[in-house]
Order: structure tokens, then sequence, then C-alpha cells
């Protein structure tokens, strides 16, 4: 019986997996401390979110 | 269900769902995942509108919801009260960034104008204490306004050490 040796060329499977990219995070500074972080989010340098809240002083351990 | 399901059957979902919002009552601020927060959030504020009354009818649905008395307590004494003049928005959730592990999206929330309770890690207090209480024996009530809870454990410890001029008896007593 004839059969097909495999259904997609290495051409093919290749192109579907060159479309699969990370992307990087959206990050913005921290107005307390100049690190970048997440928007909308807590600083995890700092501590600090909303000018005065802070949420975690975790120095050295 | 504004929020979502959580990932569980409606048993549960209500189930972690009390168990959270009480514990943002004890607690004053609680760190959770993002979903969570979000999906408490009306659950609490729900309470503290019915705590602001304080008759006796929302007393009862809120013993029925709560999962403890002390929350319980909490909420009609300190926290309803300190909430009259807000018309709603008691709560606020604050992102944390992802939890290491599972990269969940965690948040913080606590109610607005409160203080976090400090929560004391069991191990630390259960291993200072005894030694405290061993090697100051003479000085009776110099540690004492730490912990309520282990007051009167050392007290015990130092009087039954006072009483009996043997001195080993306190450690052993102490390690028990
Ligand atoms: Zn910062």
């Amino acid at each position: 019986m004839a059969n097909p040796k495999q259904r997609f060329g290495k051409s093919r499977t290749r192109k579907r997996r060159a479309n699969w990219k990370a992307e990087a995070p959206t990050l913005v500074e921290c107005p307390k401390c100049k690190a970048m972080k997440l928007p909308h989010s807590v600083c995890g340098e700092c501590g600090f979110y909303d000018g005065r809240e802070v949420i975690a002083v975790s120095e050295k351990e | 269900m504004r929020q979502g399901k959580l990932g569980r059957d409606v048993g549960a979902r209500r189930a972690l769902l009390r168990s959270l919002v009480t514990n943002l009552f004890l607690y004053n601020r609680i760190e959770t995942t993002e979903a969570k927060a979000k999906a408490m959030r009306p659950v609490a504020e729900r309470l503290i509108t019915k705590a602001k009354k304080g008759n006796l009818h929302n007393t009862r649905l809120a013993a029925a919801y709560l999962t403890s008395p002390e929350a319980l307590k909490k909420l009609f004494e300190e926290i309803g009260p300190k909430f009259v003049e807000r018309p709603g928005g008691y709560t606020r959730i604050m992102k944390t960034g992802m939890r290491r592990g599972d990269a969940a999206p965690m948040a913080i929330i606590e109610l607005v104008g409160f203080e976090p309770v400090a929560v004391k890690e069991d191990k630390k207090v259960k291993k200072a204490a005894p030694k405290k209480a061993v090697e100051k024996k003479a000085e009776p009530k110099v540690k004492s306004p730490l912990k309520k809870a282990e007051a009167p454990k050392k007290t015990m410890i130092k009087k039954a050490g006072t009483k009996v001029p043997a001195a080993k008896k306190a450690p052993v007593s102490g390690e028990k």
C-alpha cells in the first residue's frame, strides 16, 4: 500500500514554530526608587505604591 | 459570581470566601491571589455595610457567614462604626506581582484606614518564651507585655521557681 511518508514537511513545521515568541513584559519606572516594575502594582524593590503605601520592607535577610 | 468560579464547586467556593473574609476582618490586611481578592471584595463590603447598621438581624446574618466569633465581634464593634461616614469602598486591592512557583498574580487586600495586625510566627514565639523564662527568673514582669497568651505560662513557671528554691524545677516545667 502506498502511504505518505510524513504529514508535514520540515519547512511547514518550522514556519509554524517560528511564530511562537516570548514577549517582553511592559515595565514602568518606580517613581520612588527608579527601579523598573510592573505597572499598577506595588514596587518589589521599595515596597511603595501610590506614593505612600509601604507594603513589605524586605531588606536583607 | 461576577468574578468567576475560582476553579471550585459552590461549596468549596463558599467555604473559601468565608475563610478569606473572616481573616480579612481579623487581620485587616491579607495577601492572596488577585482573583481571590477580587472575588471576596463584594462579599466583604456587603458584610461591612450590614455592620454599619448593627441591628440584631444583620448581626445574625453576619454570624451565619463568618467562621469565627472574634471576627464577628470586631466587625460590628470596630470595623462597622469606623466606616459609618464612608459610602462604600471599604477595601483596597493592590497588586504585588507574581507568586514564585506558579506565577499566580498576587494582591494585597486591606481595610481602608486600618493598620495591618502584626502576625508573629508560632515557632519563634514558642522557642523564645521558655528560654526567657528560664534565664530570667529574678525579673518576673519585664518581658510580660510582649504577648498576652504566653504571659500566664511564664508567670506560672517563675512562681514555681521562686517558691521552690531548687532551680532545676523551672527548666523542666518550661520544656513541657
Ligand atoms: Zn520602588
